[in-house]
């Protein structure tokens, strides 16, 4: 395929009574949807926090685009903004509207002027169906709808990666499929994501490959229809036969 | 006390109105307001910079760095710190009357210095040290998800604090420090140990010429209790104003 987005060599994260994560490697190519699933405490959310720096790896490299992440030499912050994150809790910010909530970074960080980054959120906005709610104020919202506003936000940045961690998992039930259509809508545009997901129906359908992490190793990885319907080892035959 | 009420007009005539005794209280108040003002302001910058130090120094003083400028923050951090710690030991540890006469007849013993500015400086760095516990359990109070949420899409730490992290804290300790600017309004009224004409200081200035304590003094408390319950109403006003916005 084309060339590594992300490139991770040799990732280990200790904290000082476990080991989260022990030497990962991992390439992901652009515009693939790589699945990250596994029991919990596998340190698949600490692998992808990793990623954006937000857990400061023990020792290892990440490489994105080019550049080594782990290396202080090259600002975080320039390269975060090419990252977008969603997270489990949303962590829209509470004190602003979801307007400024979408506008906030863009124009603070790359020098939009309100009028560009409200044109850009509207578009966004209506994409995912809420653009009547770029009044509202996040506890106004749903949790769905919350999920949805926390992924234009990411996307208000127009970054080249997005992370998913765990976005569906504090959903109500009812509400985690317009979550996953947005996301499968993101995909079919060829936007490159890592989502560690409980979904495997999302895993299957979505993902171009998945990847099965446990006691902070990779164990398997492979394209859906095979993790699937194939799987190699014992321990994913065993945890496949627990969640599906 | 008063058996008629001819001899309250007396003594009232006799406490406010004769030589023109009522701008005692006013030009007190005036220095009060003006000292509890900007005493506010003072402890304000203080206590949000020492929150800001100590509440970082606790997040950040057990990751490890690996360049030698993070390093370096990371030393200076502790220094600060350090520093703050001992700030607030001292300021909360003596009392406040102490203080205001160290920083008077001390600090500023040689120097001839309008005395209200030496009482804002007294009971701002007083009102700091207060000010600075209050506003760090507002930044610990926000959920560390707030923090990491402004981190990933791009801001360093100080606009991550200053855009995204302070906004909440205040709204969440604005009772407490509504309480503070109270408490240091009436603190305020023991400037008269530095001779400041406060309001205090001026109803007992009327009360040492009429040789009558009962009205000038409380016509002081009546003046205090006025601005303390209007102070009360308006926090409680900007208090509803920052709950409206979430819901």
């Amino acid at each position: 395929m084309s060339e590594a987005i992300i490139k991770v060599q040799g990732l280990v994260k200790e904290y000082s009574t476990t080991t989260a994560l022990d030497n990962v490697n991992a390439e992901i190519q652009k515009g693939e949807v790589v699945a990250v699933i596994g029991p919990s405490g596998s340190g698949k959310s600490t692998f992808l926090r990793c990623l954006n720096l937000l857990e400061e790896p023990t020792s290892g490299h990440i490489f994105f685009e080019g550049s080594d992440i782990t290396d202080p030499k090259n600002d975080i912050n320039k390269l975060r903004q090419r990252m977008g994150m969603v997270f489990q809790q949303f962590n829209l910010f509470p004190h602003m509207t979801v307007m400024q909530n979408l506008t906030l970074a863009p124009m603070k960080l790359q020098g939009k002027t309100k009028q560009q980054a409200e044109e850009k959120a509207v578009e966004l906005l209506k994409r995912v169906g809420l653009d009547d709610r770029a009044d509202s104020y996040p506890n106004q919202l749903s949790g769905g709808q919350k999920q949805r506003i926390a992924i234009v936000r990411a996307l208000c940045m127009e970054p080249d990666v997005m992370l998913f961690d765990e976005p569906t998992s504090a959903l109500d039930p009812e509400m985690v499929g317009e979550v996953l259509e947005v996301m499968q809508d993101l995909a079919k545009e060829n936007m490159t994501m890592v989502v560690v997901t409980h979904e495997m129906g999302f895993a299957r359908e979505v993902a171009t490959r998945v990847i099965f992490m446990e006691n902070g190793r990779i164990v398997e990885e492979n394209e859906p229809k095979e993790f699937f319907d194939t799987p190699k080892s014992k321990r994913l035959q065993e945890f496949l036969e627990k969640v599906l | 006390m008063y058996l008629d009420l001819q001899s309250f007009r007396d003594d009232f005539y006799l406490n406010f109105i004769k030589n023109d005794r009522y701008i005692y209280l006013v030009k007190g108040l005036k220095v009060t307001l003006k000292v509890t003002f900007f005493a506010l302001l003072v402890g304000l910058a203080i206590g949000v910079f020492i929150a800001i130090v100590r509440s970082s120094y606790d997040k950040t003083h057990t990751t490890k760095y690996s360049s030698p400028l993070h390093c370096f923050l990371q030393i200076l951090l502790s220094i600060a710190n350090f520093l703050c710690n001992i700030y607030l030991t001292v300021i909360r540890g003596t009392p406040s009357t102490v203080q205001l006469m160290i920083i008077y007849f001390v600090i500023f013993g040689s120097v001839n210095i309008d005395k209200s500015i030496v009482a804002i400086c007294a009971f701002g760095i007083n009102s700091g040290a207060y000010v600075a516990e209050i506003v760090r359990s507002g930044i610990m109070s926000v959920d560390n998800g707030q923090f990491e949420a402004g981190r990933s899409l791009g801001f360093g730490y100080v606009p991550t604090m200053w855009y995204i992290i302070l906004p909440q804290a205040f709204k969440n300790v604005l009772p407490a420090l509504g309480n503070e600017v109270i408490v240091l309004l009436k603190e305020t009224s023991i400037s008269g140990y530095i001779a400041l004409e406060d309001l205090t200081m001026g109803a007992n200035i009327i009360r040492g010429q009429t040789y009558s304590a009962f009205l000038p003094l409380f016509a002081a408390a009546f003046i205090y209790l006025v601005i303390v319950m209007a102070l009360s109403a308006g926090v409680k006003k900007l208090e509803q104003n920052a709950r409206s916005n979430e819901r």
